[in-house]
C-alpha cells in the first residue's frame, strides 16, 4: 500500500482531472446568462478549480497584523504625521468577479486605516477608485464598496472617480529607461503617502500595475496596452514571463522613486457562488437530485424570462469569498506574497496540452459589471481571460481550437460601452489586424471629444478601452488555430470576430475534430470557479 | 513634476462643429426675441409686440412642426423696425441675463475637450450673430456661424440675408467652410440635440447626438452615433 504522503500527493494533483466516461454526467456550462446541460465526448478531460481555502479566522485581526508588519517598510503608524497629506487609492469594481457581498474587504481594510489616519493627526485624507481608463463607478457602487459612513464622510468632494483626461489632474514624472511616460493622478503624486487598496482576484493584478495602471493615463498605458506588448507576453499571469509586467514595473520603480507608496493587498479563495446556484461550485459528480432539479429549474426559469430581466438577476448574486491572506509594505515583497497565495488557490497541474479546449462562457466580465457582454467582451474572456488562464504554457495546442458557449449577441450599452459600438461597427469590420488598428484608429477614438467627455461625465469606458480589449485577445488570435462559438444566434457578430458559429455544443465539437482530425485531444475547463492550469509537456 | 501633454490649441485639420438652441444652451430663438421685446423701450411698444408674439405662438408652432427654414423666415419678420443700435445694446444685457444662466453645465467641458483633441470649435446656429457674439466670445469658440438680419438705415427689415442658416443649409456652410479653411469633413465632429440638424451630423465623419430629441435619439441609436448628455 502506498503510504498516506504519496496518496495525498496523487489526490492533490489528480482530483480536480475527470475523465469522461460513458456514464457520466452531463455537464452544467454557462451560456452567457443561460445554462447550458450538455454530454461532452468520452475522453474528455474536465478540468475542475481547487476547493476554496480557509478564509482568515478573523479578518481585522489580519488588517491590523498585516500594517504592523509590513514587508520592507516601516508600518503603517511609523509612515504617519499629524497634517500630512494622504490618498487611499482603491481598486475599481472590475474587482472582484462576481462582486463580493458587502462588507467589501475594501471597506474592512479602510475602516481600519482610516481609523489609524484619524488617530495619527491625519485630516487631509482622499480616497480615489483607480479605475484609469475604465468606466467611473456610480454613486451607488461607490457606497457599496466602502459602506455608508465612509460614503457619507468622504463623498463627494475627499471619495470620487479617478480622472485619465483632467488636465489638471495629472502629472507626468520622469520617463523609465525605455523612455515609457510615467504620468500620475496628481492628488496621488503630490500626497506625503499614497495607501493602495487591492483585492488580487489573479496574478496578472496588484504589484507595480496598482498604481501604474490605475492611476495612469492614456499616454503612460499606450506604453504596454499596445499589440506588440502583448505579442512579447509570454503569460499575463505569470509577472516575470510578461513584457507587460516588465513594462508596469518599470514604470512602478519610477512612482516608487517619487512617492511612498504603502501596499495593502487581499486575496480572496475561489467561492464566488452559494444557494441557490451552490451547484455551480460543485463537479457533476458530486450533484445531489436536489442539485440536478434546480439546475432544471434555473435553465427553465431562464429560458422564460427577457435578458435584461436575467442580466439584473445575475447581477444581484454575490460572491460569498473569504479573505485568504493580507499583506502590506513595499510593492514587490508585499506583491511576492500575494502571488505564492494566488497561485495556491488557483493553480490546478496537468499533464499535457489539449486540441480542442472548451469553455463555459459566464455572464459577466472584468468590464461588463452590471451591464452587457458584448460581442468584444466574449472575445476579451475567450482569448484575453479564459485562454491565458494558465502559468506559460496554454492549455491549447499551437493551432488548435477553442470553442466557447455564447449567444453573441448584437448588444452593447451605449451608456458603459459606447466607444466598442463604433469600434466593432467601423473598424472590426475593416480589419482584425491589431497592430493596423492600433496605427490607423487608436488615437483617434482616445481623443474624440464625444468619448473623453463620456467617460469623464458620463460612465463610458475610455475612447482607447475597445482597442485594449482587442489587443487583449492577441496571443490567443496568434496561438489557435479556430474559434467556435457554439450557440451564436447571428451570423455576423462571429464572421466580424473571425470565428466559425455551430447551433450546438456537439455541432461545434464535431468541426474542431473535422478540423483537427479524430484523434483530437479534448479538454473541459469549468469555470466558474476560476482556477489556472500548470501544463506540464 | 510637469503639467500632463495636451495637444494644446486649434490646429488646421478637423473642427467641431456645435448647434448652440438645446445643445449647449437651455434657451432658443424665441427667448432671446422676447428679450427685445420685452425691452423695446416704451409701454406701448412691449405690449404692442408682446401681444403680436403672443398671438403668433400657434403659427410658430405649427412652422417649426412643419419647416425650420420657413419658420426662421416667418420669426425674424417679427424683428422688422427695431433699431440695430438697440439690438446691439441690448445683446450684452441679454447675454448676461437670459443666455449664460442657461448654458448648460457640462456644455464648456465638451469644448475644452474638443480644443484639446486639435479641433476649431465652431458654432453654428440658426440664431442671430449679434444675439450668439457674446457667447462664442464666452466659450471661447474660433468662429460664429449664424443668420444675419438685414438693416436699412439703421433698422431691422425683418429679413434675413441668405443662405438661411438651418437644416440642410447648415450642412452646406459647413462643407463651404472646411473648403475654405482646409479642413477636413470626415475628421470632424459636430454636435446636436435636434433631428432637424441630421444634415448637418451626416456631413462629418465624426457627430454625435447631444441632449437628443426622440428622433434623434433613434437616429444616433439606429447610425451608432454617440449619445451625450451635457445638462
Amino acid at each position: 500500500m502506498r503510504p498516506l504522503k504519496t496518496l495525498k500527493k496523487l489526490y492533490d494533483e489528480e482530483s480536480h482531472l475527470i475523465i469522461t466516461e460513458k456514464g457520466s454526467p452531463p455537464r452544467v456550462l454557462f451560456y452567457g446568462e443561460d445554462f447550458w446541460v450538455e454530454d461532452l465526448p468520452v475522453g474528455t478531460r474536465v478540468i475542475t478549480a481547487r476547493p476554496p481555502l480557509e478564509g482568515v479566522p478573523n479578518l481585522k485581526a489580519a488588517i491590523r497584523y498585516a500594517i504592523n508588519h509590513p514587508e520592507g517598510m516601516d508600518p503603517l503608524h511609523a509612515l504617519l504625521k499629524p497634517g500630512m497629506k494622504v490618498t487611499v487609492a482603491l481598486d475599481d469594481i472590475s474587482l472582484p468577479l462576481p462582486p463580493m457581498k458587502t462588507p467589501d474587504v475594501r471597506q474592512a481594510v479602510l475602516e481600519i486605516v482610516l481609523e489609524l489616519l484619524a488617530d495619527s493627526g491625519v485630516d487631509d485624507v482622499h480616497l480615489v477608485i483607480a479605475n484609469a481608463l475604465h468606466r467611473r463607478m456610480t454613486e451607488a457602487e461607490m457606497k457599496r464598496m466602502v459602506g455608508q459612513r465612509i460614503f457619507d464622510e468622504f463623498h463627494p468632494d475627499r471619495y470620487y472617480n479617478h480622472d485619465a483626461e483632467d488636465p489638471e489632474g495629472i502629472v507626468e514624472l520622469e520617463r523609465t529607461s525605455h523612455n515609457e511616460v510615467v504620468a500620475m493622478n496628481r492628488r496621488a503624486a503630490e500626497s506625503d503617502l499614497l495607501i493602495y487598496v487591492n483585492i488580487n482576484l489573479v496574478p496578472m493584478d496588484g504589484g507595480h500595475k496598482s498604481v501604474g495602471t490605475g492611476l495612469t493615463n492614456y499616454e503612460s498605458l499606450r506604453a504596454h496596452h499596445n499589440p506588440q506588448t502583448i505579442r512579447d507576453t509570454e503569460s499575463y499571469m505569470e509577472p516575470g514571463k510578461s513584457a507587460l509586467h516588465r513594462s508596469t514595473e518599470r514604470i512602478g520603480r519610477v512612482i516608487d522613486k517619487h512617492c511612498k507608496v504603502f501596499h495593502i493587498e487581499t486575496t480572496i479563495n475561489n467561492r464566488m457562488f452559494e444557494e441557490p446556484v451552490g451547484f455551480l461550485m460543485k463537479k457533476e459528480e458530486d450533484f445531489t437530485e436536489l442539485d440536478r432539479l434546480k439546475v432544471q429549474s434555473f435553465k427553465y426559469a431562464l429560458s422564460k424570462m427577457p435578458r435584461a430581466m436575467k442580466r439584473k438577476m445575475f447581477f444581484n448574486i454575490f460572491a460569498p469569498y473569504s479573505v485568504t491572506g493580507v499583506f502590506a509594505g513595499a510593492t514587490e515583497p508585499t506583491h511576492q506574497r500575494t502571488l505564492e497565495m494566488s497561485w495556491r488557490q488557483y493553480s490546478v497541474p496537468v499533464d499535457g496540452q489539449s486540441d480542442i479546449v472548451i469553455f463555459g462562457m459566464p455572464y459577466v466580465s472584468p468590464y461588463n459589471v452590471n451591464s452587457i457582454l458584448n460581442p468584444l467582451l466574449v472575445q476579451v474572456m475567450a482569448l484575453g481571460y479564459l485562454f491565458n488562464l494558465n502559468r506559460g504554457v496554454p492549455l491549447v495546442k499551437k493551432g488548435g481550437v477553442i470553442i466557447f458557449t455564447h449567444p453573441c449577441y448584437d448588444e452593447f450599452d451605449p451608456e458603459h460601452h459606447a466607444p466598442y459600438i463604433e469600434f466593432f461597427n467601423r473598424c472590426l469590420t475593416e480589419t482584425r489586424d491589431a497592430m493596423k488598428l492600433e496605427h490607423k484608429y487608436e488615437k483617434e477614438f482616445a481623443r474624440n471629444p464625444s468619448y473623453v467627455h463620456l467617460y469623464r461625465k458620463g460612465h463610458a469606458y475610455h475612447g482607447a478601452h475597445p482597442f485594449y480589449m482587442w489587443y487583449w485577445g492577441e496571443n490567443g488570435r496568434q496561438h489557435v488555430g479556430k474559434v467556435i462559438a457554439a450557440g451564436a444566434e447571428n451570423n455576423h457578430v462571429p464572421a466580424i470576430m473571425g470565428w466559425d458559429r455551430t447551433d450546438t455544443l456537439s455541432e461545434a465539437i464535431e468541426e474542431a475534430r473535422g478540423f483537427i482530425g479524430r484523434s483530437a485531444s479534448i479538454s473541459y475547463v469549468k469555470i466558474p470557479p476560476i482556477l489556472q492550469t500548470d501544463v506540464r509537456l | 513634476m510637469k503639467p500632463a501633454h495636451t495637444e494644446g490649441s486649434a490646429s488646421p485639420g478637423k473642427a467641431a462643429f456645435f448647434d448652440i438652441d438645446g445643445t449647449l444652451i437651455s434657451t432658443n430663438v424665441v427667448h432671446a426675441y422676447g428679450y427685445y421685446a420685452m425691452n423695446e423701450g416704451s409701454a406701448l411698444g412691449i405690449l404692442q409686440r408682446s401681444v403680436k408674439t403672443l398671438a403668433s405662438i400657434p403659427v410658430f408652432s405649427v412652422l417649426n412642426l412643419v419647416d425650420r427654414k420657413t419658420f426662421n423666415e416667418f420669426f425674424y419678420r417679427s424683428y422688422a423696425g427695431l433699431t440695430e443700435d438697440r439690438l446691439l445694446t441690448l445683446t450684452e444685457d441679454m447675454f448676461e441675463d437670459l443666455i449664460k444662466p442657461a448654458i448648460f453645465a457640462k456644455a464648456q467641458d465638451l469644448i475644452d475637450q474638443a480644443r484639446r483633441a486639435g479641433c476649431k470649435v465652431v458654432l453654428v446656429t440658426g440664431a442671430l450673430d449679434f444675439t450668439m457674439r457674446p457667447l462664442a466670445r464666452h466659450l471661447g469658440a474660433d468662429d460664429l456661424i449664424a443668420n444675419r438680419m438685414q438693416f436699412v438705415g439703421g433698422k431691422a427689415t425683418g429679413k434675413v440675408i441668405p443662405p438661411i442658416i438651418e437644416g440642410a443649409n447648415k450642412a452646406n456652410v459647413i462643407r463651404e467652410y472646411c473648403e475654405t479653411q482646409g479642413l477636413s469633413l470626415m475628421k470632424s465632429h459636430a454636435y446636436s440635440d435636434s433631428a432637424s440638424d441630421y444634415a448637418m451630423l451626416t456631413i462629418v465623419g465624426r457627430p454625435t447626438a447631444v441632449n437628443p430629441d426622440l428622433r434623434l435619439r433613434a437616429l444616433a441609436r439606429s447610425y451608432n452615433w454617440p449619445i451625450l448628455d451635457v445638462r
